[in-house]
């Protein structure tokens, strides 16, 4: 789950990490309040859940409130990649002297944390980090022994900090890792982290990522969630535990596992067709679960024909063809139905599809052929 | 021979009476796995199976009374951290965990603990292993392998039943089929289990079975162009889906941009492996 830069922010200040003053407005009239509240130059900032907001015109400097209410008004108008922008963050302007880039995030390759620091923060970090990696500094924490002060201080050294900022970025490094830890982050990040010119740290913009399967233990981040950027068939189905992406095909597909469910698609894109979706029932996906599944897969007008694959470990078939029998009794579907069931308790499932008008397959290929030629008509 | 399980597997089960974990334990017991045991904090001194296989309240009196080396874990993500770090202190060598969706925080201080105390963790989030005719510790279907000199080893649950069974279609056998998870971080990686199938000498070629994300099949790739010397054939799922999500420029930096279906082909067959076009493809590249 992602959090916007306001709410990663609120969080970081909790932690000692300091912030601009400001807050978020969903007006023009709000932005220009805030502004007057601040006294002076604001920074107006979209609040959507993308990158390269300002390189799309979505970071604004205003030099008093009335230019912050016309640039709140310009930027509440926008859409970024595709999404709208609802709320802008109206933010003290600082006076920059120096940008460092600074994360904790997850190194699965090392299998521990990692802290990230660069002395060429800013929105061109990523070309830094591919043409002069050695601007770079990684430093791997051991999830046992969590950060270390002396590996914070290395860190400071290695990006040439001067050694009056050394305790306030030690102090920050300190917070973020808490952060990291506290919020089951897979993704706590500044950038910019800034020098300004009156002297001081400030973590300028902020970026978390939450591990979805830590919200359990995170209610106050699960409530964070910004539902307005989902399509309402991914909420519906984070509601019932399923894995969905909708895709621009006519082909709709209910797999269990995410790999087959993956192969399942790029077999579909083989044999000739365009897969409507990525759907994930799970490991041992009961029949609610399925007849959910199901429900999402045909709320989209675009699906021609739905291909099942379910081989059996966890799940066991003869659950999923009753969940099928279930959704199919609710939701009357009109497009034809492949299904192939094999492993656990398959013959049990297929014999209870028997009576269901359904199209059966073999092997997977014979699935996604079938299905192909279904859609087509 | 095969490896990590077979006939002298001597396996606990944490979680045996629960939904999960009682149903497959009746399916590795049908299959002949050696079942000495339990686990159920609070049901210890019961019985599962019609009195067959003793419950205990944890792992230590498991251990101590059955003498077990290998334990399998069907318990709730919540639980399952505390599993694990269970079994190992219980002094169990090798553990399997089935579980989906363990907070990856937990599993990187659990992978760094047992990496101490030099236990092997399978998984999480895996189907676990099969060692066809001789154990099953998991949740992979026994009846679609057979036993052969076949190594097979996938990120993939249900993808490699796939594989399984389409090898069993044309009368090919599996030395031990390693399903080793999809979690970002686990316990044993591909270039693990490719280095204990170069040195089985029962398994005479590899499947092995990967998708989109991270960049341990570049590591295998790089693996087996200098360390290998048994053909591998391979397949990589992902190969048509939407680019997921990021994770910010920390994910960028960290992993280098690598991580597409066609950079893991690309490496893949530049170290000479065979990748199939559709998983029941692949059995034919090594006939």
């Amino acid at each position: 789950m992602k959090l916007h830069e306001y709410q990663s922010k609120n969080i970081f200040s909790k932690y000692n990490i300091p912030i601009p003053k400001g807050r978020v407005a969903t007006t023009a009239q709000e932005a220009k309040q805030i502004a007057e509240e601040l006294g002076g130059r604001v920074v107006i900032k979209s609040q959507v859940l993308v990158g390269g907001r300002g390189k799309a015109g979505g970071v604004k400097l205003a030099k008093d409130p009335a230019e912050a209410e016309q640039l709140a008004t310009q930027i509440l108008g926008m859409e970024i990649k595709g999404l709208p922008v609802r709320k802008v963050l109206v933010d003290e302007a600082s006076a920059i002297d120096q940008e460092i880039y600074f994360a904790i995030t997850d190194d699965r390759a090392a299998k521990k944390p990692v802290l990230i620091a660069s002395a060429a923060g800013g929105v061109d970090i990523e070309e830094v980090a591919a043409k002069t990696p050695e601007k770079i500094i990684k430093v791997n924490i051991d999830p046992l022994l969590g950060l270390r002060e002396y590996q914070a201080r290395d860190v400071a050294v290695a990006i040439d900090l001067p050694r009056d900022y050394w305790k306030d970025f030690t102090k920050i490094a300190m917070g973020l890792w808490q952060v990291y830890q506290n919020t089951d982050a897979s993704l706590a990040e500044i950038n910019p982290l800034v020098i300004t010119k009156d002297k001081k740290m400030i973590a300028l913009d902020g970026k978390m990522m939450i591990d979805d399967n830590a919200l359990f233990r995170q209610p106050d981040l699960a409530e964070m969630r910004d539902t307005d950027e989902d399509a309402p068939a991914e909420i519906e189905a984070r509601k019932y535990g399923l894995s969905f992406i909708k895709l621009d095909g006519d082909i709709g597909c209910m797999v269990n596992g995410a790999g087959l469910a993956m192969t399942s698609m790029d077999v579909i894109k083989l044999f000739g067709g365009e897969p409507a979706n990525f759907l994930d029932v799970g490991g041992g996906a009961g029949s609610e679960k399925v007849a959910a599944a199901m429900r999402i897969i045909l709320t989209d007008p675009n699906v021609k024909a739905v291909l099942f694959n379910i081989f059996g470990g966890i799940t066991r078939c003869d659950e999923v063809a009753k969940g099928i029998l279930v959704a199919m009794d609710e939701v009357k579907p009109k497009v034809p139905m492949v299904v192939r069931l094999v492993g656990t308790n398959a013959e049990e499932g297929r014999r209870l599809l028997e009576n269901a008008n359904m199209i059966t397959a073999e092997t997977l290929a014979d699935a996604a052929k079938k299905a192909v030629a279904a859609a087509k008509g | 021979m095969s490896i990590l399980v077979d006939k002298n597997t001597r396996l606990l089960v944490q979680g045996i009476t629960g939904n999960e974990g009682l149903f497959h334990t009746t399916q590795m017991a049908a299959y002949g796995t050696n079942i000495v045991g339990g686990i159920t904090p609070g049901k210890g001194g019961e019985w599962v199976l019609e009195g067959k296989i003793p419950v205990f309240d944890s792992v230590k009196s498991a251990k101590d009374a059955t003498d077990a080396n290998a334990t399998i874990i069907f318990v709730p993500a919540r639980f399952a951290p505390d599993a694990m770090f269970e079994a190992a202190d219980a002094g169990i060598p090798l553990i399997i965990c089935i579980t989906e969706g363990v907070v990856i925080h937990d599993m990187m201080r659990v992978r760094n603990y047992l990496d101490q105390k030099k236990v092997r963790l399978i998984g999480p989030n895996c189907p676990g292993l099969l060692t066809p005719g001789e154990a099953k510790v998991g949740i992979i279907p026994g009846n679609i392998a057979i036993p052969g000199n076949v190594g097979v080893v996938s990120r993939s649950g249900t993808l490699t039943y796939e594989v399984l069974y389409a090898m069993k279609n044309l009368g090919m056998g599996a030395s031990t089929c390693v399903g080793i998870g999809g979690d970002p971080v686990n316990g044993t990686n591909f270039t693990d289990v490719l280095e204990m199938f170069e040195h089985d000498p029962k398994t005479e070629k590899v499947i092995m079975i990967g998708e989109i994300g991270g960049n341990e099949e570049e590591k295998a790739a790089e693996f087996i162009r200098t360390r290998m010397t048994k053909p591998v054939a391979s397949f990589i799922a992902g190969q048509t889906a939407p680019p997921g999500k990021r994770m910010g420029h920390a994910g960028a930096i960290i992993e280098g941009g690598a991580g597409t279906a066609a950079d893991k082909v690309k490496a893949l067959e530049a170290a000479g492996v065979k990748v199939a076009k559709h998983p029941e493809e692949i059995p034919t590249l090594l006939q």
